[in-house]
């Protein structure tokens, strides 16, 4: 299951990656002709309501849908496991701070307060880095910084449990200081459930990335994510069904293979697997 | 006589307790209650008692891998509460602990090469690679498992086997006294004698001295050279083991040792029954701490004053007003 997902994702990410070399199709040029035509060879996935190509509009899209995705995950869980590794450890009063951020983070009401950041830095770092990678920097640090405490909280209770283990004391009493403690014995049985998390987190990042695209503060509504493909096309579900399905199905895809994958790489990291 | 290797006075350890609207504190466990014993070099001192009556906590006090909250440890002149962090660790390589389950013991993402040879790496106890894994080996087939056995994973192996991996961990530091807590209670019958021998040829062979902490009281006759008895925290007897055996003294332990299976169906002996729970450590009975269910108790006295631990006959110790 998991090799084939890996497959997979692969091809899919090939395809984001070369498919724009090999389907030269650019990806607005409008043809009112073609207004919503279902797929034919010309136009494999078929086109929008302006008479876009959407299989180059896929191609493109499914770049940054995937590395966002990719990128707001690795952030949220290094966040995460760094939060929740010190906290777990630590106990006392630092143990107790790093909580109460989490839960701050936990109440904030993510979607006002996503649009007042986006809103506040977005000019700054369009200036810094330019306009597209402006807002991939921000869509990502804002998205890793609102998915990062499940992962926290996650890594802390895996800590506590942990830490009491009685493989952990002998390796206290063979001297182990606390950084070999956590590197060579409590993270590495810690990183389970954490990797599913974050398989789950890639999802949920695409998604969210679509979110924030369709109330106009994620990606200049010109480039065509695919969550953006999504939110444009359920005004023509019912007279143009091809146009939702293939975005659809490709964030499906993705989200699916990522969670198989991740389910694989547990057991892979397991030795405890059954041969 | 020389000094002893390990020698603990008047050691304490309570838990806090925390609990109420704003987590104060409320209570505290009194898991040790002022215990004093000493360990020579390449003796076996056993120490018995019922679950939960402080033998484990002790012994990792020893290791300060519970931090005592009063009391004095000296492990070979040297004052161990007060050591910091470098010294204790150089102290580890000194005293080890062989732990209860073998199945929690071993970290199951590290093949047993790594487990056993962890020790050398944290001490720097070997310089190249083929140094380690000549150690490693040589540990191995100390305790009876093979060199192929090195990048094996513990799941791997039986309790038995695995039992022998953490014993092998702990004699990579070539320690003075190990501390064996409850070493054999998980495995099967057959398994313990085994591990048993093992444990008694190693002593042999390095001169080790143990603490071998278990509720078998078989298990304990067989390997200790003295053995203490503990209830509530509190060591109420001590003695060599033929002594103890033979001529207990104090009411508990002669109710432990009538508790004791007699493989020969034919002898009928005097049960001395227990009545009642072990009280709550939390707050544990006024005076002596058996008066609660001692058969020759006597009140006022014993729910007023704790006996002390004294010395009844050469090398024979007991903490009861009337023996």
């Amino acid at each position: 299951m998991a090799v084939a997902s890996i497959a997979i994702l692969t091809l899919l990410t090939a395809a984001v990656l070369f498919g724009p070399l090999i389907w030269r199709m650019p990806i607005n040029e409008i043809d009112f002709t073609a207004r919503l035509s279902p797929p034919s060879w010309e136009h494999p996935f078929g086109t929008d309501d302006l008479g876009q190509d959407l299989l180059a509009r896929m191609l493109y899209g499914g770049r940054i849908s995937l590395a966002v995705g990719f990128a707001a995950m690795a952030v949220a869980i290094i966040v995460g496991v760094l939060i929740g590794a010190i906290s777990g450890i630590s106990r006392g009063s630092v143990d107790a701070a790093l909580m109460w951020i989490t839960d701050l983070f936990l109440a904030l009401p993510q979607l006002p307060l996503l649009l007042l950041v986006i809103y506040l830095f977005r000019d700054f770092l369009k200036n810094w880095v330019g306009a597209e990678g402006g807002v991939f920097i921000l869509i990502v640090l804002v998205i890793g910084a609102f998915r990062w405490m499940p992962v926290a909280r996650l890594v802390r209770a895996q800590f506590l449990s942990l830490r009491e283990k009685e493989f952990v004391e002998a390796a206290r009493a063979l001297g182990a200081t606390t950084p070999r403690l956590v590197i060579r014995h409590i993270l590495p049985n810690s990183l389970g459930p954490v990797i599913v998390a974050g398989t789950i987190d890639v999802a949920a990042a695409i998604i969210a990335e679509s979110t924030l695209s369709f109330l106009g503060l994620g990606f200049p509504p010109d480039i065509p994510t695919w969550g953006r493909l999504l939110f444009d096309a359920k005004d023509y579900l019912d007279i143009a069904p091809h146009w939702a399905l293939f975005a659809g199905a490709a964030i499906f895809l993705t989200v699916l293979t990522i969670n198989f994958i991740g389910d694989g790489l547990r057991d892979a990291l397991d030795p405890r697997r059954v041969m | 006589m020389s000094e002893p290797l390990l020698k603990v006075a008047k050691l304490t350890k309570e838990f806090p307790l925390k609990g109420g609207l704003f987590g104060g504190h409320t209570a505290s466990v009194h898991a040790v209650d002022g215990v004093d014993f000493h360990v020579d070099r390449g003796e076996t001192l056993g120490l018995v008692g019922e679950s939960g009556c402080g033998k484990s906590t002790t012994g990792r006090c020893v290791l300060r891998l519970i931090e005592p909250s009063s009391g004095e440890i000296h492990f070979d002149g040297k004052d161990v509460r007060s050591l910091k962090a470098d010294d204790l660790r150089i102290l580890r390589r000194d005293i080890q602990i062989i732990f209860q389950d073998p199945y929690a013991s071993l970290n199951p993402r590290m093949n047993v090469g790594a487990i056993v040879g962890e020790a050398l790496i944290i001490h720097q106890l070997t310089k190249t690679k083929q140094q380690f894994e000549e150690r490693v080996v040589d540990l191995l087939e100390t305790v009876g498992l093979r060199a192929d056995h090195m990048g094996r994973y513990p799941n791997e192996f039986s309790g038995g086997q695995r039992q022998r991996i953490g014993i092998a961990r702990a004699l990579a530091v070539e320690p003075k006294l190990i501390i064996c807590d409850e070493p054999v209670s998980a495995l099967d019958v057959s398994i313990q004698a085994q591990v048993i021998n093992l444990l008694e040829d190693l002593q042999e062979k390095f001169g080790l001295a143990y603490l071998f902490i278990a509720h078998d009281l078989a298990v304990v006759e067989h390997i200790s050279k003295r053995i203490a008895v503990m209830y509530l925290g509190r060591i109420v007897e001590m003695a060599s083991a033929h002594e103890l055996y033979a001529s207990p003294r104090h009411p508990y332990t002669e109710a432990l040792l009538s508790a004791v299976p007699i493989p020969d169906p034919k002898v009928k002996r005097q049960r001395v029954r227990l009545s009642g729970e072990v009280p709550n450590p939390i707050s544990p009975p006024t005076g002596c701490h058996f008066h609660t269910r001692c058969p020759i108790a006597q009140f006022p006295l014993c729910k007023s004053e704790a006996p002390p631990l004294k010395q009844s006959a050469d090398g024979h110790w007991v903490a009861c007003h009337f023996r």
